[in-house]
């Protein structure tokens, strides 16, 4: 349908430094888009650049189809959590999660410590804004905490009290920078599916930059890997593992590392890299493939296994569970299917669609 | 109509910056500039008209013997604070940051009473001062009589007032020294005077010179610098005690800067003696700015 | 261990005595505004009051000026302190949180202007208010100290410390910039504020310099060119109410010199830095 944020060909500059370089990004209204890259990619800025705490040396930038590069954060009515979670440490986690409804419901006068009561209306603003602070703590399971001070709060506690101050203004959007990346890996799990019910619940658009893979893949449902400043590919978490454009984004993507062969390692397709998931490459006696065994890593429900081309590349495979492991520095077989396989141009590092490839034995 | 956010962000800045950068110029930069201005020519208060006199003002101030004495008698009481009020400055924090490891309450007491100078109001010290250094009624006096010493006119004697406004200033900024050398003790990581043990300097007069002295070097050089700096602008003691007399034998530039403006209205006159005093504490500051840096890289 | 003993009795006693040679004038300042008439033009040793004499506060507080003085300090340092603060925040906070153009140079001003003494610029400003007639009037007294390199300086070095994530969050939650320099960087600056608030009040509290300049006019006199007055019209004869006054006038700062050291310590150590 219609997007709810556009970057249109967006370049920034700082100073000579080019970060941004011609971006577009298209944000589907109640998607969850996630800007995927290594850091210094230029995610962040696209971010900030949607926030409007940026803006782009040229290219336009759409909010619901409007031009909104005259408009500062506020006036976009975008909310953000930060890496940092940027909570006001001299606030009660009540009024940190308050003070965007404060900013919007109460006048400067009203605002007033004292003063404010006599303003008219405000008091029954006030009320309004801690029903909803109320509300939004509770789900968030944070009632408890209300009139504790930041720093008195564990990392978790903290980053929702950050998800509750972007929650309770009803935002046409809502941007996170690497919410979870300052958490120890269990958290990030609970925080990951807590996260994706927000954004079922309130059913706004969600972008949420991140460098790990596994969080985009799993809660994203547009993903834009982002690499060098430019957008190296957008699509669904299914479309960038099944048909990376590019064997940067085929790095990027995948709990296992993709394996790159090139011409001569076994895989020959003229000369195009082959790029082949450990997943899709077992243990056969009857594959194509040929290896020496280097090293086996037991896993439970698989194995690892670690492996040497004739030519000397280091690549691995996944054996399932029950793999009986020949002894190391032993030759095995291995096989593919050959619909997985990904050819990349060895110059440009394209995909090459429509090459068939035929293996060497 | 709604400004474009560009303009909307310089407005901004403007209200952000602009007061203060404004209050600076007009209250600082312009001044500068004008009083530079003005110690060329022969401008009295309330006059209509002033005529150049390029450096006669200078020249006046280098040559006549009242100007001259309001230099070297400034520079004399700096150079005799800074040894003074450096020297005891670091005797008392070493003693005190000693007595904090056996008796830390009663240093932290002690280590109060020398800093209470620096919170009080020094005219009223300086009041104080005069009562306690009074010819027949002050306490010095007194006992010096009752050990059978000669009294002194330590505030009317020409020969020794400048010395006693010199151990008054000693007074008022040991314990701003003693504080600056506390910090500077406290930052030497103890494990220098293990090492210094080690090596066989255990005696403390051996410690002192292995290793206290040479980490604060490069605090001694600050304290100095800023001890001088303060040195420089005395006024409220001689303001208060002395007037610059006897016979101008405690004026100082401060003060002469204050008696040729604003008691006899040379406003050209006074303006040179402004610009000297800027140039002498210029210098200081650039030697400061210089040593602050020099601290910072040693650490 | 003998030789620690020793040493240590003989270091304390000399930190002893020279915290006694510290303490002499304002024992000696008590004592005199303690002591009765005949007690203070005695010449014989008398280092305290053989009784204490209360009138001569009350003289000094009730027939003399003095809490006018005290009244005048307390209009100029806080007048002087609230301006300071209004002006130097924001500037502090633009200089560390935001980018413009202009920034460098501003702060280069900054550090050139922490090298300008006070006295430097009186003359001008003399001039400047005489023409405009503002000289004997508090505003004579407090407008001069409004710009505050020092403040400004100090400020920014706090701001620079905060997370810019921190003002980001703040203008995503429609904070204008101004709210965000009253609202959020000057209560996290409170620390810096404090340290500052007690330069500036010891500072202007004290002066002599510029109310001898600015005001002639003994009703506006601040604290220690009050002190003056009364002890040239009094020419040396009411030495006890003198000594109570001198003791009244830096009593205020004394008291809060003691009750909060550490941050007056830190307060008045900052300065050092300022030329």
């Amino acid at each position: 349908m219609s997007s709810i944020m556009e970057l249109r060909d967006v370049t920034r500059c700082f100073d000579s430094n080019t970060v941004l370089d011609h971006v577009s990004i298209k944000v589907e209204q109640g998607s969850f888009t996630a800007l995927l890259g290594a850091s210094g990619c230029g995610k962040s800025t696209s971010l900030r650049i949607m926030a409007g705490l940026d803006r782009p040396t040229s290219g336009e930038v759409l909010l619901n189809g409007r031009d909104v590069r005259g408009q500062n954060a506020y006036e976009r009515n975008v909310a953000m959590v930060f890496q940092s979670y940027a909570l006001y440490p001299h606030l009660t986690v009540a009024q940190n999660i308050a003070l965007p409804l404060t900013m919007r419901h109460l006048s400067n006068l009203g605002r007033m410590p004292l003063l404010g009561s006599f303003v008219p209306g405000a008091t029954e603003a006030r009320r309004t804004i801690m029903n909803k602070v109320v509300d939004a703590a509770k789900s968030l399971g944070l009632e408890e905490l209300l009139d504790r001070k930041p720093g008195s709060l564990s990392g978790g506690q903290k980053q929702r009290v950050a998800l509750g101050r972007a929650l309770v203004r009803d935002p046409a959007l809502f941007l996170l920078d690497e919410p979870l990346s300052n958490l120890d890996a269990r958290l990030r799990i609970r925080m990951r599916s807590e996260i994706s019910s927000l954004h079922r619940l309130t059913g706004k658009a969600f972008v949420y930059v991140t460098h790990d893979q596994t969080e985009a893949m799993a809660m994203a449902d547009q993903i834009v890997v982002m690499i060098g400043g430019q957008v190296a590919q957008a699509g669904s978490p299914r479309d960038l593992y099944e048909r990376p454009v590019h064997r940067d984004v085929a790095a990027f993507i995948g709990h296992n590392a993709i394996n790159f062969l090139e011409p001569g390692d076994g895989i020959n397709v003229g000369d195009s890299i082959v790029g082949l998931r450990p997943e899709d490459l077992t243990p056969n006696t009857a594959g194509s493939l040929s290896a020496k065994l280097e090293a086996s890593e037991y896993l439970g429900s698989e194995i690892m296994l670690s492996l040497r081309s004739r030519r000397g590349t280091e690549f691995r495979a996944i054996a399932p569970g029950d793999y009986i492991v020949p002894t190391i520095g032993s030759d095995i077989r291995l096989a593919y299917e050959p619909q997985r396989v990904h050819l990349f141009d060895a110059v440009t590092g394209k995909r090459k669609s429509g090459v068939k490839h035929e293996a060497v034995t | 109509m709604k400004l474009s956010l560009e303009k909307r962000q310089t407005l901004t800045n403007l209200w952000l910056v602009g007061p203060a950068t404004l209050a600076m110029v007009l209250f600082i930069f312009l001044p500068v500039a004008i009083v530079a201005v003005l110690s060329f020519t022969d401008y009295q208060f309330g006059a209509k008209t002033f005529n150049w006199s390029w450096l006669d003002n200078y020249i006046k101030l280098f040559s006549s013997s009242i100007g001259r004495r309001a230099i070297t008698n400034t520079l004399i009481y700096v150079a005799v604070v800074i040894p003074f009020s450096v020297g005891f400055g670091l005797l008392v924090a070493m003693g005190l940051f000693r007595m904090g490891s056996w008796a830390p309450r009663f240093s932290n007491v002690l280590k109060t009473v020398y800093f209470l100078p620096i919170a009080s109001t020094l005219v009223a010290m300086s009041v104080a001062w005069q009562m306690l250094l009074h010819p027949s009624l002050g306490l010095i006096n007194q006992v010096l009589v009752a050990f059978g010493a000669e009294p002194h006119n330590w505030l009317s004697d020409r020969g020794l007032v400048l010395y006693t406004l010199s151990m008054i200033g000693v007074w008022s900024s040991v314990g701003y020294n003693m504080i600056l050398f506390l910090a500077g003790l406290a930052a030497i990581p103890s494990e220098l005077y293990d090492a210094a043990e080690v090596d066989g300097a255990g005696s403390s007069w051996s410690r002192f010179w292995t290793v206290t002295w040479p980490m604060l070097g490069p605090t001694t050089l600050f304290v100095m610098v800023i001890t001088a700096t303060n040195a420089f602008r005395v006024f409220e003691t001689v303001a208060t005690m002395t007037r610059g007399g006897p016979a101008f034998a405690s004026d100082t530039l401060v003060y002469a800067l204050y008696r040729e403006g604003f008691v006899y209205f040379k406003a050209g006159y006074a303006s040179a003696i402004t610009m000297v005093f800027f140039a002498f504490l210029l210098m200081l500051t650039l030697l400061q700015f210089w040593v602050i840096e020099k601290r910072v890289h040693y650490k | 261990m003998k030789p620690t003993f020793i040493s240590r009795i003989i270091s304390s006693s000399f930190l002893v005595a020279g915290a006694a040679v510290i303490l002499l004038p304002f024992v000696w300042m008590l004592s005199l505004a303690f002591k009765p008439r005949d007690e203070i033009f005695s010449t014989s040793i008398q280092l305290l009051p053989s009784r204490l004499e209360w009138s001569n506060f009350i003289f000094a507080l009730t027939e003399t000026n003095i809490p006018l003085f005290l009244w005048n300090g307390t209009v100029v340092v806080l007048g002087i302190l609230v301006f300071q603060v209004m002006f130097a925040v924001p500037c502090a906070y633009a200089l560390t949180q935001r980018r413009f153009l202009a920034r460098k140079l501003i702060f280069g001003l900054v550090m050139i202007a922490l090298m300008v003494p006070f006295h430097v610029t009186a003359i001008p400003i003399f001039l400047g208010f005489a023409q405009v007639g503002i000289l004997n009037t508090y505003w004579a007294l407090i407008l001069p100290f409004i710009p505050t390199a020092f403040g400004i300086f100090l400020f920014r070095q706090f701001f620079a410390q905060l997370p810019s994530d921190l003002f980001d969050a703040a203008r995503v939650d429609g904070l204008s910039e101004t709210a965000i320099v009253w609202r959020i960087a000057f209560p996290l600056a409170l620390p810096a504020a404090t340290a500052f608030a007690i330069f500036s009040v010891t500072t202007h509290w004290n002066d002599l310099f510029w109310p001898m300049i600015a005001t002639t006019d003994p009703n506006l006199a601040t604290p220690p060119r009050g002190i003056l007055y009364f002890r040239d019209e009094e020419s040396g004869d009411n030495v006890g109410p003198l000594m109570a006054a001198a003791f009244i006038v830096t009593a205020p700062l004394v008291i809060l010199f003691l009750m909060a050291q550490r941050k007056f310590i830190q307060g008045l150590a900052s300065g050092g830095i300022k030329g």
